[in-house]
C-alpha cells in the first residue's frame, strides 16, 4: 500500500514537480487533443475512398478534368421538403462522372442513367439507408432502432413509386405488383389507402356463394377448398392448406346456405345436344372467341388463352349441366355484375356449347372423395370457419357477413420499424426479406396465422414485395405537389337504351370509353367521329377483324337489325371527338391528280406498306388494319387527324407520328377515301 | 487444461466454417456418385432481366461422358461475377444428366458471364455463357423496342406477335446483330430513329419516331441495343490509361 503511495507521488512530482515543466507538459496535452480530429479525419474510411478515387482517376486520359471536378471532404445533398440530408457522394465520389462507365469497383462507379439529376433527388429516396452517416457501415446497415438499411437491388423500383403513382413504362415490376395487390385480392383482406387517397379495390371480383348449389356440387367445392390450383393451374385463390374434417364441415355449409336461383332450374328445359355433329362444338367455341377471356391446357401442359374468365380445363368436373347451360344462355341471369356478355345465341348453340365444355373433364379429378352427409353440427361447424377464415372477405356467402378490417393495413408498410417484425430463424433482420417471407410462407410465422398460402413465382413475390415498399411513411407524408397522381378510372356508362344494351353485352369488358372499362379491344371514345355509320351497322352484324395477326377478336353477338341501330346510332351522336378539326381535311371525293399524289407519297414517301395491306397481292405487311376498303370505313376528317398525329387520337398506338405536312396529309387521305372495297375481301384477310 | 485443445479446435472449426461457408453450405452436402468430361449448355443463356431480379427461365447444363452419353449424379457448381447468385450454386445431375439452376442477376447493368464447372475425371470441364442484366435506361428500351420496333426488327414471331419481318422489301436486323449495328455510331442510331431510314439514305420502310419518342426514350433504346448486341459492343476510342 505505502509503495504504491510513495510511486504514484514521485510520478506527481517528476511531471509537475516545477511549474516549467508543468507547463511543458499541459500544453503538450493540449496540442495532442486538437490533434485527434484531423487525424480521426485522415484514418476515416471516407478519406481513405477519396483516396482510392484520386488514384484511380490518376492514370485516365481525361485524369485533369476528372480531377478538377474532384471535391475533397464531406459531400452533401439537403432536401428539405423530403427532409433528406445525404452524404453518400462522400465516398461515392464517381457517381456523375458519365466518362467513368467503364469502371465497376464500388464506391467509384458511375450512376447507371436515370431520368432524375442526383443533385436534386440524392440517394436514399430510392436505395434507402441512412444518409447522414459517414461510415459504411452505419450508412448501409441497421445498426439501431428504426435504421433502414440499403435496399436489395431487385426492389429498386419501390423508390420511383413513392412520388409516382401512375403507371410508369420503365418500371414494369412496380406496375406489376400493383396490380397484383388487386387482382390477387390481397385488398380484399388488408385495407391499402394510396398516397393519392383512393383506397385500392380488388380488379378481381370472386364469385358469389349465395347459390353455389346451383352450380357445382360439394365434393367439387371440397376438392377445390382443398387446393385450388389442382382443379385450375392458374387460379388466383390461395391455398388454405384445410384439414380434410375442415374442408368436408366448409362445403357442408356452403352447400346448405346456398339458395336456389330461379333462372338455373328453367334451364333444365332445354334438353342437351345428344347427338350433335362433334366437330361442332370445338368450332362453336372457336368462332364465339371464348379464348380471348377463357383458358384451357393444351396436351404439353401450356395454358392457351386469356385470364380474363376462368380456366375452363376441367369445367366438365364442376358445373352441372343446367347451370352451365343457364349461363351460357344468359349470365346476367345468374350474376349480374359478371364481365361475361350475353351473347344471344340459339338454343341449339346453348346446348352445343355446353355439351363441349361439359366434356372437359379430367378423370382423376376429385377420384375417391366420399363425403358424409352433413350434419347440423358440420354445418355449424364449417359457418364458424368460414368466418374465421375470412372467406366473406372476397366471397359473399348467405349467414356470413363481410369482416371489416380483417387483416391489418398496408398503407404504410414499407416503413414498419423492424422492431415489431417477428423473423423466422435464419431470416436476414430486413423489411423487404421480412416482407417477401411472408408473402412466401405466411403460415410459418406462427401457428393460427390467418393469411393463406398464395402460388407465385420469384418474380412475383418480388413484383409485389416491391409495391408494398413503395407504400412507406415518405410516399404518404410528402407535399403534395411533389406526387404524380395515378389516373383514376372513371365510373361513365353509357345511358339510355343503348347503354342498357351495352351492359348486357359487357361491351366495357373488353371495351374503354370515356375513362372506364378495359385496353384489351380499341378505346370507343371517340368512335363516332372515326367510322362511317353504315360500316358500323354492318360490322356489329358480322365482326370480322381488321388485324389480321391478332388472336383477340371481337365476338358476334347475334343482334337484332333494331338494336343494331340502337347501337350505332348513339355511338355516332355520342362518341365525337371535340379536338378533330373537320375545315382541315379534304372532303370525300377529290380531282385524280390529288388522289394520284396521295398514292405515290403512301408507296415511297411515307412507306406505309410496311405495315399496311391495300393491294392484296403487292403488299403484305400486317401490323397495321387491312386499307383495302378504308374509305368505306373512316370519315376523312378521322383519316387526316390519325396521318398528322396518332399517338394524340390514341396514345401509345404503334403508328409514329411520321410529322406529315399539312398537304401530304390531305393528299393522302383524298387517296385513302377511294379505297372502297368490295366487302367481302378485307372479311377473307 | 485438458480442455484447452478441444477449445482450439472449436475455435478452428468455426473459423473455417466461416472462411468456407459457400463451400460448406454447397458441396460438403453434395455426394457426386459419378464423373463426366464434358460440360455443354442445355438452355437459359443469353436471358434478359432487370439487375437484381431472377431470369425468366433457369439456366440448365448436361453433363456427357467420352461417349456423348449423359451423366448422371455429377457435381455441376455455378460462378459469375459479384453479385450474380445461384439458387443452388451446386447441385448433382439429374436422370438425364441436367443440372439446373436459377440465376439471379447481379447489380451491375451489362452482360454477366456466368460459368458451370464439373470437376471431371481428370480435370474440371467448364461452360461459359452469357445473361444480361438491364439496368433502368436499358430496362426501358427494351419495353420501348417491344412497343414500337421488334414487330419489324424481331424475325421470330410468337404467339402475342406475329413478326411483320417477313414482309419487308428491305429487311431491317435483328437490334442483337452486334456485326451490323456496332458498326454504327449513337449519332447514326439516333438519326435512323429519329428522322427514319432515309436520314442515312436506307429505305423509308424505316419510319421516323423523332415525334412519337421522346429523346430520353430514344436513348435508352440505343442503351438496350448496345447491351444486347452480340458480339458485344465496345466503343472505340476512349483512353483509360496512359
Ligand atoms: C415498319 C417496320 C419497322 C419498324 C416498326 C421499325 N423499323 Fe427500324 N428499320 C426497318 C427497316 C426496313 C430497316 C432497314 C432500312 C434499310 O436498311 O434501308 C430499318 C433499319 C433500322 C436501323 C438501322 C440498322 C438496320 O437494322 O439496318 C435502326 C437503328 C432501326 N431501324 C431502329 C429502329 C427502332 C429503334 C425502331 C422502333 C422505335 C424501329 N427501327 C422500328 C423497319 C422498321
Amino acid at each position: 500500500m505505502k509503495t504504491v503511495k510513495q510511486f504514484l507521488s514521485s510520478i506527481w512530482r517528476a511531471l509537475f514537480g516545477d511549474t516549467m515543466r508543468a507547463f511543458g507538459i499541459v500544453s503538450g496535452l493540449l496540442l495532442i487533443c486538437l490533434a485527434i480530429a484531423p487525424t480521426k479525419d485522415h484514418f476515416s474510411e471516407w478519406h481513405h475512398y477519396q483516396n482510392g478515387y484520386l488514384s484511380l482517376i490518376h492514370d485516365r486520359g481525361d485524369a485533369i478534368s476528372l480531377r478538377r471536378k474532384f471535391q475533397p471532404g464531406i459531400q452533401q445533398i439537403w432536401l428539405p421538403e423530403l427532409g433528406v440530408v445525404d452524404r453518400c457522394a462522400t465516398c461515392h465520389e464517381g457517381l456523375k462522372e458519365a466518362s467513368l462507365a467503364d469502371v465497376t469497383m464500388q464506391p467509384l462507379r458511375k450512376h447507371p442513367v436515370i431520368p432524375h439529376p442526383i443533385d436534386r433527388y440524392g440517394c436514399v429516396i430510392c436505395h434507402r439507408g441512412q444518409g447522414p452517416a459517414t461510415t459504411v457501415q452505419e450508412a448501409h446497415y441497421s445498426e439501431r432502432a428504426g435504421d433502414d438499411p440499403v435496399l436489395p437491388a431487385r426492389y429498386i423500383e419501390s423508390g420511383c413509386g413513392q412520388c409516382h403513382q401512375n403507371e410508369l413504362t420503365g418500371t414494369p415490376q412496380l406496375n406489376n405488383g400493383r396490380k397484383m395487390l388487386a387482382q390477387y385480392g390481397c385488398v380484399s383482406c388488408h385495407l391499402i389507402k394510396t398516397p393519392d387517397g383512393i383506397t385500392m379495390k380488388s380488379t378481381d371480383v370472386p364469385p358469389s356463394l349465395e347459390h353455389i348449389a346451383d352450380k357445382t356440387t360439394r365434393e367439387w367445392i371440397y376438392t377445390w377448398i382443398k387446393n385450388p390450383q389442382a382443379y385450375a393451374v392458374s387460379a388466383t385463390m390461395p391455398n388454405y392448406k384445410l384439414s380434410d374434417a375442415d374442408a368436408s364441415d366448409i362445403s357442408a355449409y356452403l352447400m346448405s346456405s346456398s339458395t336456389p336461383q330461379a333462372g338455373d332450374v328453367d334451364a333444365t328445359v332445354i334438353p342437351l345436344a345428344k347427338n350433335a355433329d362433334p366437330s361442332a362444338g370445338p368450332s362453336l367455341y372457336g368462332e364465339s372467341f371464348c379464348a380471348t377471356c377463357h383458358a384451357v391446357q393444351n396436351d404439353a401442359g401450356n395454358l392457351v388463352g386469356g385470364n380474363v374468365g376462368p380456366e375452363l380445363t376441367r369445367i366438365g368436373n364442376k358445373a352441372k349441366p343446367a347451370w352451365l347451360q343457364a349461363w351460357i344462355e344468359n349470365p346476367h341471369t345468374y350474376n349480374s355484375a359478371t364481365l361475361m356478355p350475353h351473347y344471344r345465341l340459339t338454343p341449339q348453340q346453348v346446348a352445343t356449347l355446353t355439351s363441349f365444355l361439359m366434356n372437359k373433364t379430367d378423370s382423376d379429378y376429385g377420384t375417391n372423395v366420399h363425403l358424409t352427409a352433413a350434419t347440423p353440427a358440420a354445418v355449424a361447424r364449417g359457418k364458424k370457419l368460414v368466418a374465421t377464415l375470412g372467406c366473406a372477405a372476397c366471397h359473399t356467402i348467405n349467414g356470413v357477413n363481410k369482416p371489416d378490417n380483417f387483416a391489418p393495413e398496408l398503407s404504410r408498410v414499407g416503413s414498419k420499424p423492424l422492431a415489431q417484425l417477428i423473423f423466422l430463424p435464419g431470416m436476414e433482420h430486413t423489411l423487404p426479406s421480412y416482407i417477401a417471407g411472408k408473402i412466401k410462407q405466411p403460415q410459418a410465422f406462427g401457428p393460427g396465422l390467418k393469411m393463406p398460402q398464395f402460388t407465385l413465382t420469384d418474380e412475383q413475390r418480388d413484383a409485389l414485395t416491391t409495391a408494398l415498399l413503395a407504400l412507406d411513411e415518405r410516399s404518404q407524408t410528402m407535399p403534395d405537389k411533389l406526387r404524380v397522381h395515378s389516373v383514376e378510372p372513371t365510373t361513365y356508362e353509357p345511358a339510355g337504351q343503348a347503354g342498357k344494351l351495352m351492359a348486357d353485352l359487357n361491351c366495357l369488358s373488353c371495351h374503354r370509353i370515356n375513362g372506364h372499362g378495359s385496353d384489351m379491344a380499341p378505346d370507343l371514345s371517340l368512335e363516332g367521329s372515326s367510322v362511317q355509320s353504315q360500316w358500323l351497322d354492318n360490322f356489329l352484324k358480322n365482326p370480322n377483324t381488321l388485324r389480321p395477326a391478332l388472336t383477340r377478336r371481337m365476338p358476334r353477338f347475334n343482334l337484332s337489325d333494331a338494336d343494331r341501330k340502337t347501337l350505332t346510332d348513339y355511338m355516332m351522336v355520342v362518341y365525337q371527338s371535340p379536338t378533330i378539326d373537320l375545315d382541315k381535311a379534304p372532303p370525300a371525293v377529290n380531282p385524280p391528280a390529288m388522289v394520284e399524289h396521295g398514292r405515290q407519297l403512301y408507296y415511297s414517301r411515307y412507306a406505309c406498306q410496311s405495315c399496311h395491306i391495300i393491294d392484296t397481292k403487292v403488299d403484305k405487311g400486317y401490323i397495321g388494319p387491312t386499307l383495302t376498303q378504308v374509305g368505306s370505313r373512316l370519315t376523312p376528317a378521322w383519316i387526316y387527324a390519325w396521318l398528322k398525329n396518332p399517338q394524340e387520337l390514341r396514345p401509345g398506338t404503334m403508328e409514329p407520328n411520321q410529322n406529315i405536312s399539312d398537304d401530304d396529309a390531305r393528299a393522302m387521305t383524298a387517296y385513302l377515301m377511294t379505297l372502297k372495297g368490295s366487302g367481302k375481301q378485307e372479311g377473307k384477310q | 487444461m485438458t480442455r484447452r485443445p478441444v477449445a482450439y479446435a472449436v475455435l478452428l472449426l468455426m473459423v473455417a466454417g466461416i472462411g468456407c461457408r459457400h463451400w460448406s453450405a454447397s458441396s460438403s452436402a453434395l455426394k457426386p456418385t459419378a464423373a463426366g468430361t464434358a460440360i455443354v449448355l442445355s438452355s437459359g443463356d443469353k436471358q434478359m432481366g432487370a439487375t437484381g431480379t431472377v431470369l425468366p427461365s433457369p439456366l440448365v447444363v448436361q453433363v456427357n461422358d467420352d461417349q456423348g452419353t449423359a451423366v448422371t449424379g455429377a457435381l455441376v457448381e455455378f460462378q459469375g461475377p459479384a453479385g450474380v447468385r445461384f439458387d443452388p450454386a451446386a447441385v448433382l445431375t439429374d436422370s438425364s444428366g441436367q443440372a439446373t439452376t436459377n440465376v439471379r442477376l447481379g447489380t451491375i447493368a451489362g452482360r454477366d458471364l456466368v460459368s458451370a464447372t464439373t470437376p471431371g475425371k481428370a480435370h474440371p470441364a467448364t461452360v461459359q455463357v452469357a445473361e444480361i442484366a438491364l439496368g433502368y435506361q436499358q430496362q426501358l428500351g427494351s419495353i420501348l423496342a417491344d412497343q414500337f420496333c421488334n414487330r419489324c426488327h424481331d424475325p421470330e414471331s410468337s404467339a402475342q406477335r406475329v413478326s411483320n419481318y417477313d414482309n419487308l422489301a428491305v429487311k431491317p436486323h435483328a437490334f442483337s446483330d452486334g456485326g451490323t449495328l456496332n458498326k454504327m455510331s449513337d449519332a447514326d442510331l439516333l438519326s435512323v430513329i429519329q428522322h427514319g431510314g432515309p436520314a442515312l439514305s436506307r429505305s423509308a420502310l424505316m419510319p421516323p419516331y423523332g415525334k412519337t419518342l421522346s429523346p430520353a426514350d430514344m436513348q435508352a433504346i440505343i442503351a438496350y441495343i448496345r447491351v444486347v448486341s452480340d458480339p458485344p459492343y465496345s466503343p472505340a476510342g476512349t483512353v483509360y490509361g496512359k
